[in-house]
């Protein structure tokens, strides 16, 4: 398992491999929206948790589909299901390296990109949480998803179209945190259920991605 | 015994294509299949690897014994030839690589990126990758594709190495690999089309 994860965060920081390209989406999605909206100040600043957890999302949802696809492609997911490893730990640990690789870039570079939407001082913290604690659900959903579209040739739309209703609750809980952060509010209430959806998604969900994954490797 | 299957159907896509299959492996045995393209050796390879289950018929297949060979490598261009055997050797419990890099003549591309080996270096490597599985049971589909003469010698000493060392495999070719193996033409098995309770739904699973 330990040498599956290396395999992965090797190879996502060797050529092609795409490290770095959903931070890079997130920073230009990030620095768009306030030539999108127009520079009042107010306004940036109302709509700063929205966009940044908004653009996290679309910068994770970007690399979904190579999770399970390349190695789909060149024969590594059936001489794995064949290996002593579990599928189900297989899965958790592609969700793993994605988070790496994707998830804790945007974590780290949130902060730094909400100086440039204007969010307010108390609104970093509450916003790193946030995204800490959710973006690990949006991998092990997008797992989940690469699992059902693995082996269908250019499913990454049809992939994007399955996960994006599953990153919901995600959105509304994680953007609600730093909303309330933000503004001074108190936070718990919505941290707490985004916790508990981030748990919940990832003692559950490897499951299910080993499940559809053993059908589609039929 | 290594893999034993009596009166075996299976099934691609849910339509059946090979049925009363009855064959059995033990230590030290190879078993040749033979069939034109798209006869099911394929099918019957996976179902063995346990990638599919069996439409009828028992197969047992004794506990973590197989080792897969499909016609994908399962290799990472982008990583070195010694990168991705060692990966393959932790994923099954083994540590060393030197033999399979000796066995394979692989020893002068061990720093080599796979992505940039010929198609049938890539081959070796993926052939290479049985030796550090250390698994008893090789199922092999068409093993040697790409290989040229010297290299298909250097494979088939590998088997009977394997072989000797209480070894079996289960092998799909259509050359002949000089081994003293028994052949199983799945030509006569080829299943008759009828209705298979399950079947229909089978097909869009």
């Amino acid at each position: 398992m330990i040498a599956l994860l290396r395999r992965d965060l090797a190879l996502a920081v060797r050529a092609g491999g795409g490290f770095g390209l959903g931070l890079a989406f997130f920073l230009i999605v990030v620095v768009l929206v306030p030539f999108g909206v127009g520079p009042e100040t107010p306004l940036l600043t109302a709509i700063a948790p929205g966009v940044l957890w908004l653009g996290a999302l679309l910068a994770c949802l970007l690399s979904l589909d190579r999770i399970l696809a390349l190695d789909w492609e060149d024969g590594s997911l059936d001489l794995m299901a064949t290996s002593p490893l579990p599928l189900e730990g297989v899965v958790t640990i592609k969700a793993l390296a994605h988070w790496v690789t994707t998830g804790l870039p945007l974590v780290l570079a949130a902060p730094v990109l909400g100086v440039l939407l204007n969010l307010p001082g108390p609104g970093y913290p509450w916003l790193t949480l946030s995204l800490a604690l959710g973006t690990p659900a949006l991998s092990v959903l997008g797992t989940f998803g690469a699992a059902l579209t693995v082996g269908l040739k250019r499913g990454g739309l049809l992939l994007s179209l399955l996960v994006l209703p599953l990153y919901v609750p995600t959105l509304i809980f994680g953007a609600e945190v730093a909303r309330r952060g933000a503004a001074g509010l108190d936070p718990m209430t919505p941290l707490l259920m985004l916790a508990g959806i981030t748990c919940g998604t990832i003692a559950l969900l490897p499951f299910a991605s080993a499940a559809v994954l053993r059908m589609n490797l039929r | 015994m290594l893999v034993k299957a009596s009166d075996l159907a299976i099934a691609r896509g849910g339509v059946p294509v090979l049925e009363g299959l009855s064959f059995a492996l033990g230590a030290g045995e190879a078993l040749i299949l033979r069939g034109p393209n798209g006869a099911g050796k394929t099918t019957l390879l996976r179902t063995v690897a346990g990638l599919q289950p069996a439409l009828s018929g028992t197969l047992e297949v004794a506990e973590e014994s197989v080792a897969y060979a499909a016609h994908a490598d399962g290799l990472k261009s982008m990583l070195t030839v010694t990168e991705n055997l060692s990966f393959w050797a932790s994923v099954f419990g083994q540590s060393s690589i030197e033999a399979a890099l000796d066995r394979f003549n692989l020893r002068s591309l061990a720093d080599r990126q796979a992505g940039t080996l010929s198609a049938g270096q890539k081959r070796r490597l993926g052939l290479a990758r049985l030796l550090v599985t250390g698994r008893p049971l090789w199922v092999l589909d068409e093993p040697t594709v790409s290989l040229d003469t010297a290299s298909v010698q250097l494979f088939a000493a590998a088997v009977r190495a394997h072989l000797a060392g209480g070894g079996a495999a289960l092998i799909a070719t259509h050359i002949d690999l000089g081994l003293e193996a028994r052949v199983l033409d799945v030509t006569s098995h080829k299943a008759v089309h009828r209705d298979i309770p399950g079947g229909f739904e089978e097909a869009f699973l």
